[in-house]
């Protein structure tokens, strides 16, 4: 195929489906404040971790909420607890917490 | 004095024996579990410390100050102290005057457990002596002593704020059953041996008693049966201590033996946790203690309750309390036993954290700072430190910024390790439980530190303090917070402040305070530049800011309600700013504070005019030489 430069983006489209609502949930009734999130991202701007590698609770919550568990723990596989975002956050979610609970809940290896 | 009873024995022993015998099986098969889940090299610590002269010594001290008289309680208040030693120490020393009168009058009957518990029955004076008078007097007076401190434990239970305690344990039934036959061992027992005061001999006590009640209790027909009495209620006791909290009487000792011996904490249930658990006598003293309990419902989350679950194996909520707490540390600065709390939390936390997954790959990425300090001139001689701001300074800038400042004063050159973003130190791992992860970040930052080649390490934040100290081996480096290191300059002259009329209170953070020790250096620094006010409570018993990382459940308004409080107490004396050394208290108490909230550094760069005006006016001269 001739190279323009430039290539199609592939779908974003989500399958609600076939995405696995049901692990969120359990997660929602560990963690309700998940929901309170308004992905403003003030914890991905101060996170520690995130000056290197791409560590980001709130596109982490983003994938999770759309059924995107592999992608999402992408987001917070290099996170190293210290509790930056969880004084930053508005919305005084315990994101420290979350990231625990995540892992424990999604038990992704 | 000579025998009464040949045989030696009436069958009203039994109910004591019974739960003498059961006791001791007991306590040998908890000691054999103890020591067999204990690591093998802390076994042979254990064995090797049986040895050292020094840790002898410091477990018999430790043992009379601690277990029999409870110096610790007596410092905190002297009636709560008095309760306990007095029912400790004198129920101890009936014991071993006890021994001692079989061991000199009766030494045929040496051996026999019951004995010298239930001496006076068997014995009997005869009018040509009074050989016993001297030991009747201690007994009478030791009885009378631990009478006292039982009334007093049955005022307490009515209104403990007279004994210096707000808030008590709520005694489980096994606990009720146990506290009622120890406050009816005593006064049995001064009944029974009144009984037969007439026979063989009392004092001071026993006899006035005998005189006094003379028409009930010379009745022969009543001795036995308050003979019996005595020993079933000793028995019961002796029965239901294992499942008490009276189990700390035993195990307390054992428990200093063991932390003598340099053991800690492994796991949350065995081993040295399982001698902590059990040495904990419920007292109540961390429910006053936890700044949770600014809310009577967080009560639950206490230390004394997460031991109690504990002992239950109830996981759930061991789990619910041990993610709950702040690990401030005060319960374990004020528990009298030292159990060790904030230590078998983490444990606790470990086995449910630890096997998470995370991957940490980047680090290989992160490069030591460049080799040429940020801020050297020639004039400068001194080596240059290394200044590590960690994370939480981050997020305050005003610390890193001051401490900028403060290198400049004093003409220090300085190499700042993470002013484009490091690492964590890994504490906050550590206080999740995750410490295989905390050891990877433990040693990337070694190779950082290592490779930038200073000697002086210089911290802001005092939860790296902690960490930097207690877990990285950095031998040749001199770690120092930055209070100590301020206060080092001062000292040294190569900073001056100015003296104001300004009134500051100090708010020790819970990890440089309790954590690591450092109480005076930072009041040092304030009474140079200032007037320094107390808080209602401060150095050991300062209350948490509320923002701690330790706490990985404890949700935002929970924590708010902790802030305020622990805002009131320290504007107890109305000071013009509040100082704090920890950029964490800084920003939690910023938001909330209705006075200035500063940290050290910048406190103290605002009084630094008087070395910096004389070094602009030394360049001034030189313009004007030019």
């Amino acid at each position: 195929m001739a190279d323009f430069g430039y290539s199609l983006t592939p779908s974003s489209r989500i399958d609600l489906n076939k995405a696995d609502r049901e692990t969120f949930g359990k997660l929602v009734k560990l963690e309700p404040d998940v929901l309170k999130c308004m992905a403003c991202g003030s914890c991905t701007a101060s996170c520690t971790a995130g000056v290197y590698t791409r560590t980001s609770i709130r596109s982490a919550i983003l994938y999770l909420q759309n059924g995107r568990e592999k992608e999402a723990l992408e987001f917070i596989k290099g996170c190293m607890l210290c509790g930056k975002c969880t004084i930053v956050c508005p919305r005084a979610i315990n994101t420290r917490q979350l990231v625990l609970s995540i892992c424990k809940i999604y038990n992704l290896k | 004095m000579k025998e009464r009873i040949l045989s030696g024995y009436d069958n009203f022993v039994l109910p004591f024996m019974i739960g003498m015998v059961f006791l001791c099986i007991y306590l040998l098969i908890g000691l054999i579990r103890i020591l067999k889940h204990i690591p093998g090299p802390d076994r042979k610590k254990l064995a090797l410390s049986f040895i050292n002269p020094r840790i002898i010594y410091k477990d018999c001290r430790d043992i009379l100050c601690d277990c029999l008289l409870h110096v610790k309680i007596f410092k905190r208040k002297a009636l709560l102290g008095y309760m306990h030693a007095s029912i400790a120490f004198g129920w101890f020393m009936i014991i071993v005057i006890g021994h001692i009168e079989v061991a000199l009058y009766t030494p045929q009957r040496n051996g026999l457990i019951y004995y010298p518990v239930f001496f006076r029955y068997f014995t009997m004076e005869n009018n040509h002596t009074l050989r016993g008078a001297f030991f009747f007097f201690l007994m009478d007076f030791f009885l009378l002593v631990i009478l006292s401190g039982i009334a007093l434990a049955m005022y307490k239970r009515v209104r403990s704020i007279a004994l210096g305690m707000r808030r008590t344990t709520k005694p489980s039934l096994a606990d009720r059953i146990g506290l009622y036959c120890l406050w009816a061992i005593f006064p049995l027992r001064l009944l029974a041996e009144s009984f037969t005061a007439g026979i063989s001999g009392g004092s001071f006590l026993t006899k006035p008693m005998n005189f006094l009640f003379a028409n009930f209790l010379s009745n022969d027909y009543h001795i036995l049966p308050t003979w019996w009495a005595y020993s079933t209620v000793l028995g019961t006791f002796l029965l239901v201590m294992p499942f008490t909290r009276y189990m700390h009487i035993p195990t307390e000792a054992f428990l200093i033996l063991l932390r003598n011996a340099g053991l800690k904490v492994t796991r949350p249930r065995k081993g040295f946790a399982e001698a902590e658990i059990y040495a904990c006598s419920s007292c109540g003293i961390c429910l006053d203690a936890c700044p949770m309990n600014m809310q009577k419902k967080n009560l639950k989350y206490s230390s004394v309750y997460f031991i109690r679950f504990l002992r239950r194996h109830n996981t759930r909520k061991i789990n619910e309390i041990a993610d709950k707490c702040l690990m401030c540390g005060k319960c374990v600065a004020l528990c009298p036993v030292g159990v060790e709390s904030c230590a078998i939390k983490r444990a606790q936390r470990s086995t449910v954290t630890d096997g998470l997954y995370y991957d940490y790959s980047y680090l290989k990425t992160l490069s030591p700072v460049p080799a040429n300090p940020a801020d050297v001139s020639e004039t400068m001689t001194d080596k240059p430190v290394l200044y590590y701001a960690g994370c939480m300074t981050h997020l305050t800038p005003g610390i890193s910024k001051a401490m900028k400042e403060i290198f400049r004063a004093a003409e220090i050159p300085y190499r700042f390790l993470d002013e484009n973003g490091g690492i964590c130190c890994g504490r906050p791992l550590m206080l999740a439980g995750k410490e295989k992860a905390a050891r990877e970040l433990v040693r990337k930052n070694t190779e950082l530190i290592r490779a930038a080649g200073c000697d002086t390490l210089v911290l802001s934040c005092p939860i790296c303090f902690k960490v930097f100290r207690e877990e990285y081996d950095l031998q040749g480096i001199t770690i120092l917070h930055h209070t100590q290191y301020i206060e080092n300059l001062i000292r040294k002259g190569k900073l001056k402040l100015n003296a104001t009329s300004r009134s500051y209170v100090y708010h020790d953070p819970c990890e440089l305070g309790r954590g690591a020790k450092v109480y005076e250096e930072p009041r040092r620094i304030l009474e140079r530049m200032g007037r320094l006010v107390k808080a209602e409570k401060e150095k050991e018993e300062s209350i948490c800011c509320g923002g701690s990382l330790g706490s990985l459940t404890l949700n935002y308004e929970d924590r708010i309600k902790i802030t305020r409080g622990s805002l009131k107490a320290l504007t107890y004396n109305h000071p013009d700013n509040i100082i704090t050394a920890c950029p964490l208290c800084l920003k939690t108490f910023a938001a909330q504070s209705p006075v200035k909230v500063m940290d050290i550094a910048q406190a103290v760069t605002e009084n630094l005019e008087a070395i910096r005006e004389p070094a602009a006016s030394g360049t001034e001269k030189t313009q004007f030489g030019n």
